[in-house]
């Protein structure tokens, strides 16, 4: 009962959050130097014609108000439309929507499946060869920048060893695979072509790795960081003394104990991730929302932005109470 | 200095021992010489440079690396050596100013809601709550791309992401550090509650901002960077590294040296900041020292 109270309060607590994100963006848009109604009816509009778009788009009305209009449009999932090619926003963000999950899970699973066993091998062989190498590998992940490591892979992998190809989600001679998800690996295993899943997974090698390399650095160090305050603590000497294997107390036992910091920033990464893929999508030409965006910023088709920039951070806010709930069923002292 | 003049200014000793400490630490001393190197190279680049970073010279275009030009030109002919000292000094300035700013304001605003506390730090803390509900680099490019594009507009923009970062770490200090006997001592002796914020908060918490400023200079210059690359940031023909990596990035299959040199500047440098930071929390944290 206490732990359903507990997601009950964190849920009330997301709303002042959310309206806080709706009202920012709201003003953030209508930061923009210049006027919006011109904006939309394009350069080589006539004054009559702008007219016309400010009355029917409410741009005459007082601010509240028109914060109002936003978020009653916000609510029934309309962003407005593109200025770029006149789509409404929600359409363009839901046809790119795929591809950037794909990407930012394929970069979550290394990050995990990598940075884990990393951060315990570094916390067990603490202070040895293996430690140091982690702790250089971690600094240098948290201090590259992602959109020139995506040029050095690029030059490396593709250009130099021609091992991986440099670009796009499929070889253009590959048909995408029937659409379920929308993402090409899990829909060509769904639909059991294992030629087309081969290819997709061979694409989205390099941009996941890049992707991943900043958060994989940082959950090492918070995996390794938290196994060696778990390590030291006495029931691992008394698992010990009973004379359980050491890859038991590890993985068991230790490993277990220390997940609650591991969430927290697994959580925080996966927004981050969303962030990050604007760069690797840009350079490895992927098209999903973030290259989209970048689109839009070259465009100044602020809708575009400002639509990605709600969607992110919803994301963001939602993973985020998600990671809070799991929290609370791992460790049942935190509780408000 | 002798030992009666620093007996007499605690905080001038507290600094020396610091400092003794963090040279003795083998990593901090690595952090504040790369830090240095680039700041020397920034701020002499117009005596060392060997080429003007802006003038085009079309017979030189995208040359490789060699004993003419060290780092190779690009496709105007510059070379690419002088862009990037110059560019360390519009990095670091970048870097110092949003930290200067952010830090500050950021600091100030966590003090008054950890001290004053009730409504108004509710308040404060929901709205800090609301700028991190972004991943920051998307909230900068959405607030740059609506202030146009520009390196003044992105430090701004940059600035006002990094504000939330301080005014958090200021208020956990701050609630700790109102329950103090001396602040009590303040209080009945009559001082004002800026009084106490400014002259026994801050100080108090100047420990955490120190770290968080040198791990944020990092980050700070990273965002720059990237803001520079999707154009919203410095403008060409301005050497700053994200910028240069932009375009770069078109010659990036034949030209390697183009793109490469800048980015290993923003790496070496924000691998500066990055483990003088992680040295002086070491260092700084009462509860490890010795």
């Amino acid at each position: 009962m206490r732990i359903l109270r507990y997601i009950l309060r964190r849920l009330l607590y997301v709303l002042p959050v959310l309206l806080g994100v709706t009202i920012l963006v709201f003003f953030i848009s209508h930061a923009i130097p210049g006027d919006p109604a011109q904006m939309i009816a394009g350069p080589k509009a006539s004054r009559q014609a702008v007219e016309e778009i400010r009355r029917s788009h409410g741009l005459d009305k007082p601010l509240p108000i028109q914060y109002l209009r936003f978020v009653s449009g916000l609510v029934q999932g309309d962003l407005g439309r593109s200025i770029r090619n006149h789509r409404p926003v929600v359409e363009d963000l839901k046809d790119f929507l795929p591809a950037t999950l794909e990407l930012t899970l394929a970069a979550m699973i290394l990050c995990l499946g990598v940075g884990i066993p990393l951060g315990i091998l570094a916390a067990v062989k603490r202070n040895k060869l293996t430690d140091h190498l982690t702790r250089v590998f971690s600094v240098f992940g948290v201090s590259t920048p992602v959109f020139w490591l995506g040029l050095m892979l690029l030059l490396l992998f593709y250009r130099n060893l021609g091992w991986l190809p440099g670009s796009g989600r499929l070889d253009i001679m590959v048909q995408p695979p029937p659409q379920f998800t929308g993402m090409y690996t899990l829909d060509a295993l769904l639909a059991g072509q294992w030629a087309t899943f081969a290819n997709a997974l061979w694409h989205i090698i390099l941009p996941a790795f890049c992707l991943s390399y900043v958060y994989l650095a940082i959950i090492t160090r918070i995996v390794r960081s938290s196994m060696i305050g778990v390590l030291g603590q006495d029931f691992i000497t008394t698992a010990r003394a009973n004379g359980l294997s050491e890859a038991i107390i590890v993985l068991k036992h230790a490993f277990k104990n220390s997940l609650i910091p591991t969430v927290t920033i697994t959580g925080l990464s996966f927004g981050e991730l969303m962030g990050g893929a604007i760069l690797t999508e840009t350079i490895f030409a992927w098209p999903g929302m973030g290259k989209y965006v970048v689109d839009s910023v070259n465009y100044l088709d602020f809708p575009g932005i400002m639509g990605f920039t709600l969607m992110v951070s919803l994301v963001y806010v939602l993973v985020n109470l998600t990671v809070d709930v799991i929290y609370a069923f791992l460790n049942p002292t935190i509780r408000y | 200095m002798d030992a009666a003049f620093t007996s007499r200014h605690p905080r001038l000793r507290e600094l020396l021992l610091t400092l003794k400490i963090l040279s003795r630490n083998p990593s901090a001393v690595a952090g504040a010489l790369i830090i240095g190197i680039m700041a020397f190279m920034g701020f002499s680049a117009d005596l060392l440079a060997p080429f003007d970073p802006i003038r085009i010279n079309l017979s030189e275009r995208l040359n490789p690396p060699g004993w003419g030009h060290l780092f190779g030109t690009d496709e105007m002919g510059r070379d690419i050596l002088s862009r990037v000292m110059h560019g360390a000094r519009i990095s670091l300035r970048i870097g110092f100013m949003v930290v200067a700013a952010a830090g500050m304001t950021g600091s100030f605003i966590g003090a008054a809601a950890g001290f004053l506390g009730g409504r108004i730090d509710n308040l404060i803390m929901r709205v800090m709550d609301v700028v991190l509900s972004f991943p920051p680099l998307v909230l900068a490019m959405a607030l740059a791309a609506a202030m146009g594009p520009s390196l003044n507009n992105a430090i701004m923009a940059v600035a006002f992401v990094m504000v939330p970062k301080f005014a958090r770490i200021v208020r956990g200090e701050a609630l700790a550090v109102k329950e103090m006997p001396y602040i009590a001592a303040a209080r009945v002796s009559g001082a004002k509650n800026f009084w106490i914020i400014f002259n026994h908060i801050l100080p108090n918490c100047m420990n955490s901002v120190v770290v968080l400023a040198t791990l944020t200079l990092g980050e700070t210059i990273l965002i720059a960077a990237s803001l520079s690359f999707i154009g919203l940031g410095a403008q060409p023909p301005a050497p700053e590294w994200g910028a240069m990596i932009s375009v770069g990035r078109k010659f990036v299959m034949d030209q390697w040296w183009y793109a490469t040199f800048p980015g290993l500047f923003i790496l070496f440098t924000v691998i500066g900041f990055n483990i003088l930071g992680d040295a002086l929390r070491d260092v700084l944290d009462p509860r490890i020292r010795r």
